[in-house]
């Protein structure tokens, strides 16, 4: 019911933007949808706090071979240390040999930890009607509690430095029949495609702040609570590029090259968006 | 002493962006092997068509190590390459039926990996560019098109090099953008003349 009256007042938004407004009141429109964002994130009336709520009972859910839950997971500040874990994510860790986002890491827990086969965790990656994501959810339960804090990854380790001269790389890397690349719509100030802002991620400052304080995020679009792997995973859609496999390097690369653009941004998780 | 020159010309290329990352880039951009790699993690259960298209031709190559910023040089040998890889009408004729080029412009399908194979591709052009006025969605990453054939007077140099454009953009701007619809085989020859009609039919409403 909640969800489709959000979904309803998007619409209309949407509709008055494209409608009545048109490109010449842009800035009117974008401040009415400024306002509509602020009037429904709070936690209260977003619906991505439920996959908040649902990520908890997950954590702390006993599963696998071994049948213990993943509170003995380290995401990097030390055994089960949820707090400002995920404002420093993608990192290095020692364990696994590895740079690693949220996602991989909790996979790595899952079968590590857990001896949790995650065939089935994978195939159910992105949420869909009557279908949950325990991916979604764990990673919305675990970045919430990064909120009010400032991104900060952790650039020491050459692993590290190497995951973000190599996420810059791919950034700028043209392919698909179109030739596109990251950075055909994300290295100019003030661009759209069609009616729809493009942030410039070129750069460090504001845009990849307020863009990477804001993942992951409650799609109103799609119904779903979608984490950075979605996000990008639709950008190599609309690219032109083949499917990218979930939780691998190049989405940890691009991750991590965006985290440093976005370094300082607060986060505010999950917010929600169209 | 050719390598010399080379660096020369990318610390002059890197030195004249105003924002520090490109210019930190030209240091230390990774070992090409190592981005491979990388590809081959993500995208290396992908058909093999599929992974075809993301390999950089020698045009690209270049555009990526100059995050597009080419050196005049470079963008000459790229112009010269793209040009040649045109392939014109053998009839001579560029013009095909606006009416058919205004859906394409708006046709954004084609190429997804959630399209069905069969699907045929638009330009999406409408996407990048504003076209005819009564059109409010439109985006701002290229110029816009608006009276595109009228204010060239609809001359016929102007015609061909539309054409050469759609079909290869490089061929006219190196590093551009915009895709190689012709080139990549994403527009066919009708489709690309369908368009050029778009921008350049007196009665198109590009021009009205």
């Amino acid at each position: 019911m909640r969800k489709t009256v959000i979904r309803s007042a998007a619409a209309a938004i949407l509709v008055l933007c494209a409608g009545s407004f048109g490109s010449h009141a842009q800035d009117a429109s974008e401040k009415e949808i400024e306002r509509y964002r602020e009037m429904i994130s709070d936690p209260m009336s977003n619906p991505g706090y439920l996959a908040v709520d649902r990520g908890e009972a997950l954590w702390s859910e006993a599963r696998g071979t071994k049948n213990v839950s993943l509170e003995t997971c380290n995401l990097g500040l030390g055994a089960g240390k949820l707090e400002g874990a995920f404002a420093q994510l993608p990192r290095y860790f020692a364990d696994a040999d590895k740079v690693m986002d949220l996602e991989q890491r909790l996979l790595w827990c899952m079968q590590n930890i857990q001896g949790l086969d995650t065939k089935d965790v994978i195939a159910r990656r992105f949420s869909g009607p009557g279908r949950a994501s325990d991916m979604e959810d764990l990673v919305a339960y675990i970045a919430n509690k990064s909120n009010g804090m400032k991104i900060d990854i952790p650039l020491s380790h050459p692993k590290e430095q190497e995951m973000v001269a190599v996420g810059e790389a791919l950034f700028y890397r043209r392919g698909g029949v179109n030739d596109f690349s990251c950075a055909t719509c994300h290295a100019d100030d003030g661009k759209r495609i069609r009616l729809q802002g493009l942030p410039n991620f070129s750069k460090p400052g504001k845009p990849a702040q307020e863009t990477m304080g804001g993942w992951p995020t409650y799609r109103v679009s799609q119904g779903a609570l979608r984490t950075m792997q979605h996000r990008l995973w639709d950008c190599f859609r609309q690219q032109r590029w083949p499917v990218p496999e979930y939780g691998s390097d190049v989405i940890t690369a691009l991750t991590s090259f965006l985290q440093k653009q976005a370094v300082a941004g607060e986060l505010n998780v999950p917010s929600i968006k169209r | 002493m050719k390598r010399v020159l080379t660096l020369a010309a990318l610390v002059l290329a890197a030195g004249s962006h105003t924002t520090s990352a490109s210019a930190q880039t030209a240091a230390k951009a990774p070992d090409p092997a190592l981005v491979d790699a990388y590809m081959k993690s993500t995208f290396g259960k992908a058909p093999p068509e599929w992974q075809a298209r993301i390999e950089p031709d020698e045009t690209l190559k270049t555009c990526n190590a100059y995050h597009n910023e080419v050196p005049s040089a470079e963008a000459d040998k790229i112009t010269a390459r793209e040009l040649a890889r045109v392939v014109y009408p053998a009839d001579g004729k560029f013009l095909g039926n606006w009416k058919e080029g205004a859906k394409i412009a708006n046709n954004g399908r084609g190429g997804q990996f959630s399209d069905p194979p069969d699907t045929v591709a638009g330009g999406n052009c409408y996407a990048c560019h504003q076209m005819e006025q009564k059109e409010v969605s439109y985006g701002t990453l290229g110029p816009s098109l608006t009276n595109y054939g009228k204010d060239r007077k609809y001359d016929p140099q102007e015609i061909k090099n539309a054409f050469t454009k759609v079909y290869d953009s490089q061929a006219m701007f190196a590093c551009s953008n915009m895709p190689r619809f012709g080139v990549n085989k994403v527009l066919s020859e009708q489709q690309i003349k369908d368009i050029v009609a778009f921008l350049f039919d007196p009665e198109s409403p590009v021009n009205k």
